[in-house]
């Protein structure tokens, strides 16, 4: 009989994997599933292709008319779509693993907010300045909150409920200021960056792909990396620390890393609601809590879901083109719902 | 917890100088604003009254302004007052129970779907809003064994607020037109509301206030814990529905007339107990009067703080709670 798992292992570079054939196979299914999604919804609008015409478009093979629609009109937008909710989905699987706790996410402990805060009033204060940096503005408000949070919740280390706790104060904070400064602006601004905080992905272009490409790039790679340390800490801290982990360098540093990815996302996308959440609890269900798999199984999965929102966004109610947002957190909320229902015992 | 005022004589006194202080802080709120009106303007406008730009200002917008922020901030400490009580939870608040996210969101619907304009019609609508919320909001947070717990009730505020914010951005977008109108409301504010709005809410905000205060003694009786109430002699479900009453009559009046004002449930009550202790009888009381101070002195800073421009109540008191929910979170929730 077959043995249910295998290795990778170089013991010159220091590394080891232990695969599940399971898991793997769902990991391969997740990526076809993906790929699938990506390809029919890039063929949906108002002219509709082929998915074999999307197919020779992205082998560079299509007519000239769906190259033109395909290249600037469509495939920014689902490859936005994907990298965001790769991004909100790792960062919010890492946030529950620091944590401890399956109902952290990114945007109900007040992250999403800094990012949201920051971004409008860039949106609102700084008018002429380029758009290319929003995406820091973003980032910068999301670490600011962050650290806020981390300072705040210190007291003798960091327990979860008061992270948690503390997490929603915040988020009220900063609601209220982007609240503020949506009221003191001009209505035009106030449109542009209402649309923003709703979360979409309309109107993205190759630049916007360009300027999260860093991001994602610097950021995944680390998250793996330093993801499965993850695994030791969910032992708890003396255990963890017992065998050799140094937890709590490790768990800023993979806040770090869960922040940076979820701002990114925020700054492209506006506040995309419970990707972060869902993702991760949908991984955890296929492939378990080990982290070296878990993260990129919900990232797919993260990927799926912001898709298939947009893409039921941008067709089901044409030509009105909703924001992605409102679907996200359609589906997350009842699911957050549920979540609360099945731990209410714990 | 050290009381600062531990006798009864220096209670009473404390309560009659907050009584003078909330008419002082509503006078202050009728004369200062962007344009200074002054005492013989006020006595004029109520004795012979002619119609100058000053008796208008201070008829149809200083006076109204000054008489609901005195009625939300009473009806906002007092509902908070019941609600810290009922969940036995310092943190508890008609905030964090989605009520002002559940209003918003039906004001919302109201405005862009349906094309609500009267103020009247969309006070019934914030109220309808924040009953539905609070209610789901209470049902998830009591699921399970051991009941309702900050950490459960917190989350499902949470949730059930980004799910109502959501939504409230998506029809924005939908119907950019009627954003105008409808950002003055959900950011929570005391000014422009006409005072036929107070006066048709007013009969359930009395019927809060005054419920409230008698349910005091039962109330001190169930602080002690449900099994000693039951074993009393209480009817415990009954003076839980009868406080959830008044919470849905005095925080639903509140959003109604003056939209999401957060923070001023969870802030009061400690001050009040901070200032007289645990007896229900004298701290209802105390939040009433220190509700009403905290929202008067709010809103004349909010006309301060970025003149010419207002910042709005909503946010002012926002960003002066949350500091207190934080310090309250670190303190320690498990502490009832």
């Amino acid at each position: 009989m077959k043995r249910p798992y295998f290795h990778v292992r170089n013991a010159r570079l220091r590394f080891s994997l232990l695969l599940h054939r399971q898991s793997l196979s769902i990991l391969i299914g997740l990526l076809l599933a993906t790929f699938a999604v990506f390809v029919l919804s890039t063929g949906t609008g108002q002219v509709s292709i082929s998915p074999l015409r999307v197919l020779n478009v992205l082998f560079g093979a299509g007519t000239a008319q769906d190259t033109l629609i395909v290249h600037s009109l469509r495939l920014p937008r689902t490859v936005i779509a994907v990298m965001i909710g790769v991004s909100l989905a790792m960062s919010g699987a890492i946030l529950q693993g620091i944590v401890r706790n399956p109902l952290a996410s990114p945007d109900v402990i007040g992250i999403t907010g800094g990012a949201s805060v920051a971004a409008v009033l860039f949106l609102t204060k700084l008018e002429g300045v380029s758009i290319q940096l929003l995406p820091i503005a973003a980032l910068l408000g999301a670490v600011l909150v962050t650290a806020l949070l981390y300072l705040l919740s210190w007291k003798n280390g960091i327990t979860p409920l008061r992270l948690v706790l503390i997490g929603v104060g915040l988020n009220a904070a900063t609601n209220s200021l982007t609240t503020l400064m949506t009221v003191m602006s001009p209505i035009y601004l106030t449109a542009r960056a209402v649309t923003w905080m709703a979360g979409s992905v309309y109107g993205t272009n190759w630049k916007v792909v360009l300027y999260l490409l860093p991001w994602l790039v610097i950021f995944l790679p680390l998250a793996m990396i330093f993801g499965r340390s993850l695994n030791a800490q969910q032992l708890g801290d003396e255990v963890a620390t017992g065998i050799g982990h140094p937890v709590q360098k490790h768990r800023v540093l993979l806040l770090l890393i869960s922040v940076s990815l979820a701002g990114a996302a925020v700054a492209a996308g506006g506040a995309i609601g419970f990707v972060g959440l869902l993702a991760p609890h949908i991984g955890r269900k296929l492939v378990g809590p080990s982290m070296g798999i878990l993260l990129p199984v919900s990232g797919l999965v993260g990927a799926l879901i912001v898709l298939l929102a947009d893409w039921v966004a941008r067709t089901a109610f044409a030509p009105l083109d909703l924001p992605v947002g409102i679907f996200t957190a359609a589906v997350g909320a009842p699911f957050f719902i549920y979540l609360l229902y099945t731990n209410r015992n714990r | 917890m050290t009381v600062l005022l531990q006798k009864n004589q220096s209670k009473l006194g404390g309560l009659l100088l907050l009584l003078l202080l909330v008419i002082a802080g509503m006078f202050a709120s009728i004369l200062w604003g962007v344009v200074d009106t002054s005492w013989q303007g006020l006595l004029q406008t109520y004795t012979h009254f002619t119609g100058t730009q000053e008796q208008l200002v201070i008829q149809q917008i200083r006076v109204p302004r000054a008489l609901i922020a005195t009625a939300i901030g009473a009806s906002l400490g007092v509902s908070g007052v019941l609600m810290q009580v009922l969940m036995r939870n310092p943190l508890a608040d008609p905030g964090v129970f989605g009520v002002n996210a559940g209003a918003s969101f039906f004001v919302v619907v109201a405005i862009t779907l349906f094309s609500m304009t009267s103020l009247t019609e969309i006070a019934w609508v914030a109220f309808l809003g924040a009953a539905v919320s609070g209610g789901i909001v209470y049902t998830l947070g009591s699921l399970g064994r051991d009941g309702l717990t900050p950490m459960k009730l917190t989350i499902a505020g949470a949730a059930m607020a980004a799910l109502f914010s959501s939504w409230m951005h998506g029809l924005l977008i939908v119907n950019e037109r009627a954003m105008e109108d409808v950002l003055f409301w959900i950011a929570g504010s005391v000014s422009g509301r006409k005072l036929e709005l107070l006066t048709s809410v007013l009969p359930y905000l009395a019927v809060g206030w005054i419920g409230s205060i008698l349910l005091t003694g039962q109330l001190n009786i169930l602080s002690s814990g449900d099994d000693i109430a039951k074993g009393l002699g209480q009817k415990t479900w009954l003076i839980k529905l009868l406080s959830a009453l008044c919470v849905v009559l005095l925080a639903g009046g509140s959003v109604a007339v003056a939209g999401p004002v957060g923070f001023i449930g969870l802030v009061i009550p400690h001050f009040a107990r901070a200032l007289v202790g645990l007896n229900l009888r004298w701290v209802m009381l105390y939040a009433m009067l220190l509700g009403a101070l905290f929202v008067l002195t709010a809103d004349i800073a909010a006309r301060f703080v970025a003149m010419p421009k207002e910042v709005p109540l909503g946010v002012m008191t926002a960003l002066l709670g949350v500091p207190f929910f934080v310090y309250v979170a670190r303190k320690g929730v498990t502490r009832s």
